[in-house]
């Protein structure tokens, strides 16, 4: 406990917050440098920057990105009560040094060469908005031309409410798009990964040849808040983790991150690439 | 124009959802000669909130599948208010791929406040039921005509709104998230609902200029406009041979968002 007297001590929040991490799924606490986003008492995998996982994924000096002139788009002159979606979304730009929720290029991957796009929830949470799914299209359509196997690790609360019903669309644009590339006889591996929900879970991240997840991501289509009003129950701890998705099917596997590379480029081996 | 500017879109909202409005059945009634009812997702279950069944409309012979919110409170309960689970979006690719089979057309109404959000719809995969859906509807060989007749409910409406023409009762509504649930998440107050209504544009006729629907269908008369609308969808659509049907609606949804 002695973490718990020295907090206590230092009343600056601010400070407590740079020395320590709290695990989202078991809420045990850590010191900032003992925590390698993967937590060593439960196992739950934290969430990546794109860059990261890019660089996790791709073999070293392969990834070419694309499409990073497609951006939002303000279409709707979106204000709600803190503002200006158009503030908000160029705020998150300069902090992030994305455009978009999701990156996307060329790679090799074990030496195969692959579409790989990878979402970043730091972006405006990993939502779905009309540049999100125009990039995600366009990626699957130059795979299919390119006889490239796709990639995609999704991370995300679903819609993007600030683009409004064309961010509802993305989700047919995104899942015809796909259903195309599997038509054409490519692979589409979809990685889940910690959170992918809403209108993401119910688009592309659920139709992958192969779905697999990280341990302790929380997948699902419907908040637990929501549902539990919804049903007027509690919901238990591991509803919605990638366990649940697991034992109810909709998951081929879990795969821990060290393994997560070699896993996909094993399946591509399997298919042929 | 001057009437309909003082409707706002929190007062359409509030049409959309009235009890009142005709349902399913009361469409199914009106604008088609027989209907058969055929139940089930041969998987686990007959979902009440989306049904389904083959009809004819004026000579033409169809699907008709349609969100089901119920007349009733016994219909209601037992219909989930129209919030569809997995097993009716698996039961309505199950027989529209029928209806694929036997070339015939696809007509689907929708009215839903949205995909049921139950702990056993997750358990059963709502997001992978409504992502197959979209998947399955895109590439469906036969002509689609969606009417949206009362509440778009997000991804619950979606799932049966891809298709070839996009039809919107004047009254109507159609959005990403419910205004309460929008107001509530970025307002942090769901009583703002009606400016959230407001800035997500969900009425008719902000969705035609989007280009998310390709006609509004006005009520004063609506069972006849409504039958005449989809007569002439289904009678455009059936001149074009599967290749450019499909080619043709994979261009319109591709488009939808798409700038510069
Ligand atoms: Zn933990």
């Amino acid at each position: 406990m002695a973490w718990f007297e020295r907090k206590k001590e230092k009343a600056a929040i601010p400070q407590t917050k740079e020395l320590w991490v709290t695990c989202p799924r078991c809420k045990k606490y850590f010191a900032k440098g003992d925590w390698t986003g993967i937590c060593p008492e439960c196992g739950y995998h934290g969430r990546m920057k794109a860059r990261a996982r890019i660089a996790l994924l791709a073999d070293e000096g392969s990834f070419t990105e694309l499409f990073r002139e497609v951006s939002y788009s303000d279409h709707l002159k979106f204000h709600d009560a803190s503002g200006a979606y158009k503030d908000k979304v160029e705020a998150t730009i300069a902090k992030t040094g994305e455009t978009e929720s999701v990156v996307v290029g060329t790679a090799t991957m074990g030496g195969v060469p692959v579409m790989l796009g990878v979402m970043d929830f730091a972006f405006m949470g990993g939502s779905l908005g009309t540049g999100t799914g125009e990039r995600i299209c366009r990626a699957a359509e130059q795979a299919i031309a390119e006889r490239r196997p796709l990639v995609i690790c999704s991370a995300s609360g679903g819609a993007r409410m600030h683009e409004g019903i064309l961010s509802l669309m993305q989700m047919a644009k995104t899942s015809a798009a796909i259903g195309r590339l599997k038509d054409a006889g490519l692979p589409y591996i979809s990685v889940l990964t910690d959170p992918t929900t809403g209108g993401v879970s119910a688009s592309y991240a659920m139709l992958g040849d192969i779905n697999i997840t990280e341990p302790g991501a929380l997948i699902g289509f419907a908040g637990r808040r929501v549902i539990e009003n919804t049903i007027h129950q509690k919901l238990p701890d591991d509803f919605q983790t990638a366990e649940y998705l697991l034992a109810h099917g909709f998951i081929d596997k879990i795969v821990p991150r060290k393994e997560l590379k070699a896993f996909i480029v094993k399946m591509l081996h399997y298919f042929g690439f | 124009m001057k009437r309909k500017e003082k409707v706002t879109a929190y007062d359409r909202v509030k049409l959309a959802r009235d009890a009142k409005r005709p349902h399913i059945f009361d469409f199914i009634k009106a604008l088609c000669s027989d209907f058969e009812e055929l139940h089930g997702d041969r998987l686990v279950n007959d979902d009440q909130g989306l049904i389904g069944g083959f009809a004819t409309i004026d000579g033409v012979k169809a699907l008709v599948l349609g969100h089901h919110k119920g007349a009733t409170v016994e219909e209601n309960m037992a219909a989930n208010f129209g919030m569809a689970n997995p097993d009716g979006y698996r039961k309505a690719m199950r027989l529209a791929k029928l209806a694929e089979k036997f070339h015939l057309p696809v007509v689907t109404f929708v009215d839903t406040p949205g995909a049921y959000p139950g702990d056993t719809a997750e358990a059963r995969g709502q997001a992978e039921a409504i992502a197959k859906s979209l998947e399955f509807f895109a590439a469906l060989k036969t002509p689609v005509v969606v009417v949206v007749t009362g509440e778009g409910g997000s991804g619950g409406a979606l799932a049966i709104a891809v298709g070839d023409r996009i039809l919107m009762l004047e009254n109507a509504v159609y959005s990403v998230i419910s205004p309460e649930g929008c107001a509530g998440i970025l307002w942090r107050d769901g009583a703002k609902a009606p400016e959230a209504a407001a800035a997500l544009k969900i009425t008719a006729d902000d969705l035609k200029k989007l280009g998310v629907i390709d006609a509004i269908i006005p009520e004063r008369n609506l069972m006849a406009g409504l039958k005449k609308a989809i007569l002439a969808a289904l009678k455009e659509l059936s001149v074009l041979p599967v290749e450019e049907l499909l080619a043709q609606r994979y261009a319109k949804f591709t488009a939808m968002g798409r700038f510069g």
